[in-house]
């Protein structure tokens, strides 16, 4: 038996739960009661649709950055020498990993909630309470909450399996650890970012579950607008349309990621 | 060549690593424009003592001066030494240019005077032109070269050399032995450079240190080491050698295989217990009646430029190089001179150890 064909049943299962829904959905994205049509496309271009979309990139920017800003100091530290003999918060950053996103948002909840347990623990000390659930503060504060693991994760890879006498070489050659750090780790440690962005950046930009909890539904994410059409407003045409512009929107960006690391490390950083 | 000044000195270093010894009590000095190679069997402490050397080990007793100054405590970027690692290390994500400029860029050169020395380096290192080319696709002796050049453009005062060689094939590395024997005269730096290849120390040395088990067994020129081993270690470690347990009778005078022998070393008192090295090359077969001792060729081995024999006489098993062959199975006189009878006192059972 030929090796491919152990490929077999990975193939049938894209086909039926990946090729052929992905056919439908540019089917039904310009089918119109006559034939082709863009009117689904056009539609989308509507101010109130572009400020969803808007909203939906700023606030995975945002928590990209604030993962960024969080996770490769957590890396660092994970990964480094004085971390090697103690794995308890190796497994605490694991941990919100291995449960379920939504009872992640649902915990958050509880969390930011109007009476819930930070707003009573600043009563119990005798201070103002906070408006937090329904703002997009909230909603960002859950997006990286349930989104940091994605970016510790492959940039402690990357730092983890850098050679120690690479480094070494560096402070050989004169490198202070200010230097060590600029000239050798960040840019050997690039494909690690890259990948930590790409698998925070695409579930961030697609997210809609988590702006609907903690954000009230005051806003709405370009994720939550296609659900309501499929569920809700029963526009499959449209809904198609918004798919496949969130489609474009992450097969770009990963195509500007690619260039920031063209050779899969992280050359030209110098 | 090599200046008096002593540049760097180990004082009774010593290194712990989680209870193991790795180095006891060593003490070395070093000088200016000497090419001193560490020598011994892996696991001997010899790169342990080079990364003390480079800072990259902080010794756990002792002193390590350079140019006088105690420098246990400064940090390698701070040291006017370079290292060529041993699998090279360069930096994956630098072209060759960039890797050798490295050190140069750190200390804000200007970008001509960089340009420059980088050119000069390469030219010294055969390398003219691969500027360009990514280090991953260097062949394991063009890596090397560009590690050594990396190194040296930041004209250190000592260079650390960590089994440069080991990856190379024979011939590629019998051509390096030259060139850095010839680059270290060349530029007049200190190099220091490990390696378990005694071949390799005898061929490229000012002094030879031999190591074994963390500490120091002898110091000295490549040719009193391997004419004078100081004990059963070095000689066997140092080219090949018949070690035999003997009894100096008196001054020169031994007896070893039930026979007495004639040699040139005294002052080791009367019956002592002692080892005998005598080198393959120094043992003279002879005729039958005329030798010290006779015995009988076991085997022959064909080995370029002489034969190797395998000799039983006097209860012990003669390693001996001839050019001329004797057919195993016949009988042969061996005779040795005084002066190739090399005596060493028996060190404690630890030391005198494989």
């Amino acid at each position: 038996m030929k090796r491919s064909a152990f490929a077999g049943p990975y193939v049938a299962w894209m086909a039926m739960f990946t090729v052929a829904p992905l056919l439908f959905v540019v089917y039904f994205a310009f089918k119109g009661d006559s034939g082709f049509t863009l009117a689904n496309i056009q539609k989308f271009l509507a101010p109130t649709y572009l400020n969803v979309l808007w909203r939906s990139l700023y606030l995975a920017v945002y928590c990209t950055a604030i993962c960024l800003l969080i996770g490769y100091p957590a890396a660092y530290f994970l990964a480094g020498k004085d971390f090697s003999k103690n794995q308890a918060l190796f497994v605490l950053i694991l941990i919100p990993m291995w449960m379920n996103f939504l009872l992640r948002t649902y915990a958050m909840m509880s969390l930011l909630e109007d009476s819930g347990i930070i707003n009573q623990l600043l009563k119990a000390m005798g201070l103002q309470p906070l408006a937090m659930i329904g703002t997009e503060g909230a909603v960002l504060t859950g997006m990286v909450y349930n989104f940091v693991p994605f970016m510790i994760l492959p940039i402690y890879t990357s730092l983890k399996k850098m050679d120690e006498r690479i480094i070494e070489a560096a402070e050989d050659l004169g490198a202070d650890p200010y230097n060590v750090f600029r000239r050798v780790v960040l840019p050997l440690s690039v494909p690690g970012v890259v990948s930590g962005i790409t698998m925070v950046f695409m579930p961030a930009v697609t997210t809609f579950a988590i702006s609907r909890l903690l954000g009230s539904g005051n806003f709405w994410l370009f994720g939550d607008i296609i659900e309501r059409q499929f569920l809700e407003a029963n526009d499959w045409g449209f809904g198609s349309a918004l798919s496949l512009v969130m489609m474009m929107l992450i097969i770009a960006s990963i195509g500007l990621l690619n260039r920031i690391d063209p050779k899969k490390e992280g050359s030209g950083a110098w | 060549m090599i200046e008096e000044t002593r540049l760097i000195e180990l004082i009774g270093i010593s290194k712990d690593f989680d209870g193991t010894k790795a180095l006891s009590d060593i003490n070395l000095y070093i000088r200016k424009r000497e090419f001193v190679t560490l020598l011994g069997p892996s696991g001997c402490g010899k790169t342990t003592m080079l990364r003390i050397i480079g800072g990259f080990e902080y010794p756990t007793e002792g002193t390590l001066l350079f140019e006088g100054k105690d420098i246990a405590s400064v940090p390698p970027y701070k040291r006017r030494v370079n290292t060529v690692f041993q699998k090279y290390a360069l930096f994956p994500h630098l072209n060759v240019y960039d890797n050798i400029a490295f050190g140069l860029k750190l200390k804000k050169m200007s970008r001509g005077e960089i340009e420059k020395r980088v050119g000069r380096m390469l030219n010294l290192v055969k390398m003219t032109g691969f500027e360009k080319r990514s280090v991953d696709s260097l062949s394991g002796g063009q890596q090397q070269r560009i590690a050594i050049a990396r190194a040296l453009v930041n004209e250190p005062e000592v260079l650390l050399l960590d089994e440069p060689l080991g990856a190379l094939d024979l011939k590629l590395r019998k051509e390096m032995q030259l060139e850095l024997k010839s680059m270290q005269q060349e530029l007049g730096i200190t190099f220091m450079f490990v390696t378990h290849d005694q071949e390799e120390a005898l061929t490229m040395s000012d002094t030879i240190v031999v190591m074994n088990e963390g500490r120091i067994q002898q110091v000295g020129d490549p040719k009193r080491i391997y004419d004078e081993p100081k004990n059963a270690f070095v000689a066997d470690f140092i080219g090949e050698s018949n070690i035999l347990r003997g009894l100096m009778l008196e001054d020169e005078l031994v007896s070893m295989c039930g026979e007495k022998f004639p040699c040139v070393d005294s002052g080791f008192g009367i019956n002592q217990p002692v080892d005998v090295v005598v080198r393959p090359e120094d043992i003279m077969v002879v005729g039958e009646d005329v030798g010290m001792l006779t015995g009988e060729v076991k085997s022959v081995l064909f080995k370029g430029v002489h034969y190797e024999m395998i000799i039983s006489a006097g209860g012990f098993n003669w390693k001996v190089h001839s050019t001329t062959m004797q057919p195993a199975g016949s009988t042969v006189g061996l005779s040795i001179v005084p002066f190739n009878m090399h005596i060493m006192r028996r060190q404690p059972p630890k030391e005198a150890a494989s």
